[in-house]
């Protein structure tokens, strides 16, 4: 009977596709939301993806990778004191002033690395050349958001308050939450670029030795530094999780997968209804040939998991696309559609259906046969 | 071929050759309760032969839609007996009856109740795959069977594109390609213009009716009635009249 419950479904070519467009539509809707919010989030946490460190040490009382929580020159020595631990070096995030040629003032995440190491250099240089970033007033500009600074090529200078800085390379940076653009320098170089404060070191970036597990070094230093210490995993998530308690991108966007589910619901359910109702004589008339309830309620769950299966098929493709083009060149479209958002999109797609085909199927189950003698 | 089968007793009538298809013995039947309450069927006496086309008439609102419905096992009766072929169907389940329905009765309607999605072929094939023959199988014996009804050549159209004395002939290879025991009929042609009624009624005669088929056709329209055995006039819920038809079209 399968065939005949597709038949009667995809020959109603204007229902079918109302139902298929309907179920896109919502799954469309479904992807696009949910990958913004996990796009949205996931870049609270690209400073940490940016810089890239097996074990980050924090105060214990930092909330987020964008807080100046001050560490001491000592707690340095301290985390390279504790066993197990195969170097460690300080890192200097601050939000720095640039004065462009132009006379307009630009914001920027400024990150001093170790300069005789560059732990914690740009993932990937797209011009220049890292080792460049020791000479005098040495800058590499993160490609992400750089047509804020004008576009700088190598050797262009610019300010950054009021202190000469010189580009030597471009890399490639994820851009993050804030949008601001990157700049990395010299951790002694950086703490030049801003106001001198008491503590400048806000980060130690550490790494285990051999043979040593990196939880189990994470743990050996809080315990003798009295600092919080994460793996890059870890800080990500303290990032991330501050952002998810302590703005509305989760309510808003909430909302709005809740109202989709409840408009999709609404529709598919409604079209599923009429549906039912046009085809209740032909489902009488199989129940006098002698199908059984059984069959009847199979045939409508069948019409409703092909239109689900269909409609998420498109509304993943449309989402891919939109997450496609958004991307794309100079595009700032966050977006972010992991696997599991497929998942729980494909089983909230399904729910939809099912729940939306129960109103047809309680009907067809109370459908008495003898419905079809009456005219 | 689809060989129904569904155990169920035999009574002595319908084990003779020529003996009674349906047998119905003080029948009643009523809707509503209260002030709602209406009796429809009051103490239907009828007997239907094998190989007999019967026809019950009457004016609208009499119940012989709903006698029809109650041989047809897909509504129940209040009380009385109900015995197709030997099956007494009131003591059924809705389940063994839903069975007995897809083995032994075959449903023509007053508005074909064709499925519009499904070519002719496939519409005359939904009693087998009902039944759970391959659907390769169903088709090829749909096609035969529409054949038979003079639509050889109408095997893949919709039934939109057919007229409505097709439609109809579509309806009786559907109705028939399961071999049922039993045709029940309710206005056939009602919706059909006199040339094309006399046809569908030839073909209930010539196709149709054998001589272990009884057919019975519910009607309010006398241009069909000389096509009957006999005919069961109805007035009120109750059988008034039943007689032999003299001047049955041979």
């Amino acid at each position: 009977m399968w065939r005949i419950g597709l038949k009667m479904l995809m020959g109603d070519r204007a229902k079918y596709l109302t139902l298929v467009g309907g179920v896109s539509v919502v799954v469309f809707l479904f992807i696009q939301q949910g990958s913004v919010f996990c796009g949205l989030i996931g870049r609270t946490a690209k400073p940490v993806e940016a810089i890239g460190a097996p074990i980050w040490v924090v105060d214990r009382n930092l909330q987020v990778v964008d807080e100046f929580k001050g560490l001491l020159d000592t707690d340095l020595l301290r985390v390279r004191s504790v066993e197990g631990v195969k170097w460690a070096v300080p890192l200097f995030i601050r939000q720095a002033q640039v004065r462009l040629p132009s006379g307009k003032f630009q914001a920027v995440r400024l990150v001093g690395i170790d300069g005789a190491t560059l732990v914690g250099r740009p993932p990937r240089l797209l011009e220049g050349r890292i080792e460049d970033l020791n000479a005098p007033d040495a800058v590499i500009v993160g490609r992400a958001e750089m047509e804020r600074l004008g576009s700088p090529q190598i050797g262009d200078t610019f300010e950054i308050n009021d202190r000469r800085a010189r580009v030597v390379g471009i890399a490639d940076v994820p851009r993050d939450f804030l949008s601001n653009p990157y700049l990395y320098t010299t951790f002694e170089r950086a703490v030049q670029y801003v106001p001198r404060e008491r503590k400048l070191m806000n980060y130690i970036l550490a790494a285990p030795k051999e043979g040593y597990a990196a939880q189990q070094v994470i743990a050996d230093i809080e315990r003798v530094t009295g600092l919080a210490a994460y793996d890059e995993d870890g800080m990500r998530w303290l990032t991330m999780n501050y952002y998810l308690r302590n703005t509305g991108i989760p309510v808003n966007i909430g909302i709005s997968v809740a109202l989709v589910f409840l408009v999709g619901m609404a529709i598919i359910g409604q079209t599923f209804y009429a549906f039912a109702l046009q085809n209740e004589k032909y489902f009488g008339a199989l129940k006098a040939m002698g199908a059984g309830s059984l069959t009847l309620v199979g045939m409508i769950m069948l019409q409703s998991v092909i239109i689900g299966l269909i409609g998420y098929g498109i509304g993943v493709g449309g989402g891919a696309l939109i997450g496609y083009l958004g991307g794309q060149g100079k595009g700032k479209l966050a977006f972010y559609t992991p696997y599991q958002l497929l998942v729980i999109s494909f089983i909230a797609t399904m729910l939809i259906c099912v729940l939306s085909s129960l109103l047809s199927i309680q009907r067809v189950l109370r459908l008495e046969p003898a419905v079809v003698f009456r005219g | 071929m689809v060989k129904p089968s569904l155990a169920v007793a035999t009574s002595p009538a319908a084990a003779a050759p020529g003996g009674l298809a349906v047998s119905l013995q003080g029948v009643n039947k009523s809707f509503g309760m209260g002030n709602t309450y209406l009796p429809v069927l009051k103490d239907i006496n009828l007997d239907v032969r094998r190989g007999e086309l019967m026809l019950l008439v009457g004016p609208s609102g009499c119940g012989k839609t709903t006698l029809l419905s109650v041989m047809a096992g897909i509504l129940d009766v209040d009380n009385g007996v109900v015995d197709v072929f030997g099956a007494r169907v009131d003591k059924l389940s809705q389940s063994k009856k839903t069975r007995f329905r897809q083995a032994n009765i075959g449903f023509i309607f007053q508005q074909f109740n064709l499925i519009p999605t499904l070519t002719a072929t496939e519409n005359v094939a939904v009693p087998l795959i009902i039944a759970g023959q391959p659907y390769r199988a169903a088709l090829e014996r749909a096609r035969h069977y529409l054949s038979l009804v003079g639509l050889g050549e109408r095997l893949e159209h919709f039934p939109p594109q057919l007229s409505g004395g097709q439609q109809q002939r579509v309806a009786i290879a559907r109705a028939l390609v399961a071999e049922p025991r039993l045709v029940v009929c309710d206005e056939p042609t009602a919706a059909l213009d006199s040339s094309t009624g006399q046809l569908v009624m030839e073909m209930f005669r010539n196709v149709a009716l054998s001589a272990e088929r009884a057919i019975v056709v519910v009607t309010h329209d006398n241009r069909i009635f000389s096509y009957g055995d006999r005919i069961a006039e109805m007035l009120d819920g109750r059988i008034v009249d039943i007689h032999d038809n003299p001047d049955r079209v041979k």
